[in-house]
């Protein structure tokens, strides 16, 4: 088979499942249980550090 | 030993500009390499005159905020400058006298300010308020100092040397013809070394961070990063013709270049002015409102939907060309599926502004970030809606096409970054207060009425022209001769040149108050913020 029409076949199908599948599956994760809390730290983060880097020293204080 | 390292290179780079700009073979390149050889040669002193003073040490407690007062400086200033060129254009195009085509002998005309115009604004403008603001939201957010010392300062000039050698080069006509990729081999090759150094910051930045999470906006930041690598290599593929001159050849040739420059084209779109420009807004629009992002999981989803869906939506450029019928078809539907992140992301948007709705009476910066929001939306409805091929049939070459970029660019690119210009420059510059928040409203209404007038004369000059290039007599010709329907635009084009003057004067007027903000009031005394002597 010539390579544009294998590449073709090829994209419009396996990919194309992968790729979907790799989709639905960040989502998934987005969604998974105990997510909320882990989300609400990020969400949150920006609130932080302001002015200057974090500690050397209190970095697992928060 | 570093410095020493430096001068070779310096004075190296410099002796081969110098050469360069003798055996040149077109002015385009002559003027590039002297350009160089200033610069080059200006840095080998300037180096030589420091080369034995003591090295004061970086306080790594601090962030590293000087890059990034550099580049909202150049942003405004390139801003006022892009705008200012579009609105000279858009009054050549509606009257052609202004070309002056015999007193400047052609080099001024409207297709060599065209692409120095688009350059200026979405290069110029856009990326170095996304240098800028992307250095800032990536320190706060991993709250670590940027990585790499003097090299984001590198990426700064380095960035702006970049725009120079290709605005100076288009005006010489050094152009590859590439629609938002004109410059020249060398330029381009340029700027991948500059973006390489720029990717390479940001991530080190990242990967020495000290909080757990890559907040969302970085994720954006860094897609916007990646693939404009990606693209700018993959559609710059070309053989110099001579190292003396700035002439090159494309790799690829007939319906692959065009396929690969709206590969390229639509992912600058997608990646530079809307995910670079995504990662201003879920850090900015938080931030000024003083909530978090109203879903987390959304922006998540956002993202992935985004990166998943943009890269494929090109073709939609090429409906009814060369361009094989499936890809068509894959450009269209993959952008009307588009529609979806792109409306997930301006819901998450403006719903961060839910409890605290009345912010947008009192705070015009607010206002300013909401409308850009409001213009995001609507700009990826139209999109999608114009990628229908039936649709596409009527308003593709119109300039429909160009109302509806503008509304995109001047009302989501143009006001997110003025709302993120606002939220900086009081903070970069310990000040307590923006000079003046009347003049941001004036330049709130302005900007606005100037984009409503801008998209509204584009729609009905673009539909109006798309119908008569179609019209047809009894027995099938054409009706319209091509000059019949300038000559139809010409109020139109009057009604868009008048809506360029407002959107420039809202430019004008927020120079002004950024300016006097740092100049003309004491620094807030109370300030946590520590300004380095960078």
């Amino acid at each position: 088979m010539e390579t544009y029409s294998f590449l073709r076949t090829l994209a419009d199908s396996w990919v194309l499942l992968v790729l979907t599948l790799v989709f639905v599956g960040v989502v998934i994760f987005a969604f998974r249980p105990g997510s909320r809390s882990v989300q609400k730290d990020a969400a949150e983060s920006i609130f932080r550090n302001e002015t200057r880097p974090a500690e050397d020293d209190n970095k697992d204080d928060r | 030993m570093w410095n020493y390292v430096k001068l070779i290179l310096l004075g190296g780079i410099a002796l081969f500009a110098a050469i360069g700009a003798n055996l040149a073979r077109d002015p385009a390149y002559m003027v590039n390499a002297l350009t160089v050889m200033l610069v080059a040669g200006g840095m080998f002193l300037w180096t030589l005159r420091r080369i034995d003073e003591p090295v004061l040490p970086v306080n790594g407690n601090e962030y590293m905020d000087g890059v990034i007062r550099a580049g909202v400086v150049a942003t405004v200033i390139w801003g006022v400058v892009g705008f200012l060129v579009g609105v000279i254009i858009a009054f050549q195009l509606a009257f052609p006298a202004l070309n002056f085509s015999d007193l400047a002998r052609g080099y001024l005309n409207f297709g060599k300010l065209r692409p120095l115009h688009t350059s200026a604004v979405i290069f110029a403008f856009g990326g170095n308020a996304l240098i800028a603001t992307s250095f800032y939201v990536v320190q706060r957010t991993s709250a670590a100092r940027l990585w790499g010392g003097n090299a984001a300062w590198f990426v700064f000039w380095g960035y702006n040397l970049f725009i120079v050698l290709a605005a100076t080069g288009y005006i010489l006509g050094a152009t590859q013809s590439k629609e938002y990729a004109e410059p020249e081999w060398y330029v381009d090759w340029w700027l991948t070394v500059v973006w390489l150094t720029y990717l390479a910051v940001f991530l080190g930045t990242i990967i020495k961070r000290r909080e757990p999470h890559i907040y969302v906006a970085n994720w954006f930041y860094l897609a916007f990063i990646v693939t404009i690598a990606m693209l700018h290599v993959v559609n710059n593929l070309s053989v110099p013709v001579s190292i003396w001159g700035s002439k090159s050849v494309q790799v690829f040739s007939g319906v692959q270049d065009a396929m690969v420059q709206w590969w390229y084209g639509h992912n600058a779109v997608g990646f530079f002015l809307t995910a670079g420009f995504l990662g201003m807004m879920y850090y900015f629009i938080p931030k000024q409102a003083e909530r978090p992002v109203y879903s987390y999981k959304l922006s998540i989803i956002h993202f992935w939907a985004l990166i998943f869906l943009y890269i494929w939506a090109g073709p939609h450029h090429l409906h009814y060309t060369a361009l094989p019928e499936w890809a068509a078809t894959l450009g269209m539907v993959f952008s009307i599926m588009l529609w979806m992140p792109s409306w997930g992301g301006m819901i998450n948007g403006l719903m961060t502004l839910s409890g605290a709705w009345d912010k947008l009476r009192t705070d015009p910066i607010i206002r300013m970030m909401v409308v850009a929001v409001g213009f995001y939306g609507m700009a990826t409805f139209e999109g999608p809606m114009m990628s229908i091929k039936s649709v596409n049939s009527l308003s593709h070459y119109t300039d429909w096409t160009i109302g509806h970029v503008h509304s995109g660019a001047l009302g989501w690119n143009g006001m997110i970054t003025f709302g993120a210009l606002y939220y900086l420059t009081p903070r970069l510059w310990g000040r307590e207060r923006l000079y003046s928040l009347s003049l941001v409203s004036w330049h709130f209404w302005l900007a606005t009425i100037g984009i409503v007038l801008y998209a509204s004369s584009m729609w009905v000059s673009g539909i109006m022209e798309g119908l008569m290039w179609r019209e047809v007599d009894q027995n099938g010709y054409l009706v319209n001769a091509f000059a019949d329907t300038v000559a139809a635009k010409f109020a139109m084009n009057v009604v868009r040149g008048l809506g360029g003057v407002l959107f420039l004067a809202g430019g004008v007027i927020m120079a002004f108050n950024l300016w006097a903000t740092v100049a003309r009031q004491p620094r807030a005394v109370s300030t946590s913020i520590a300004v380095p002597a960078e």
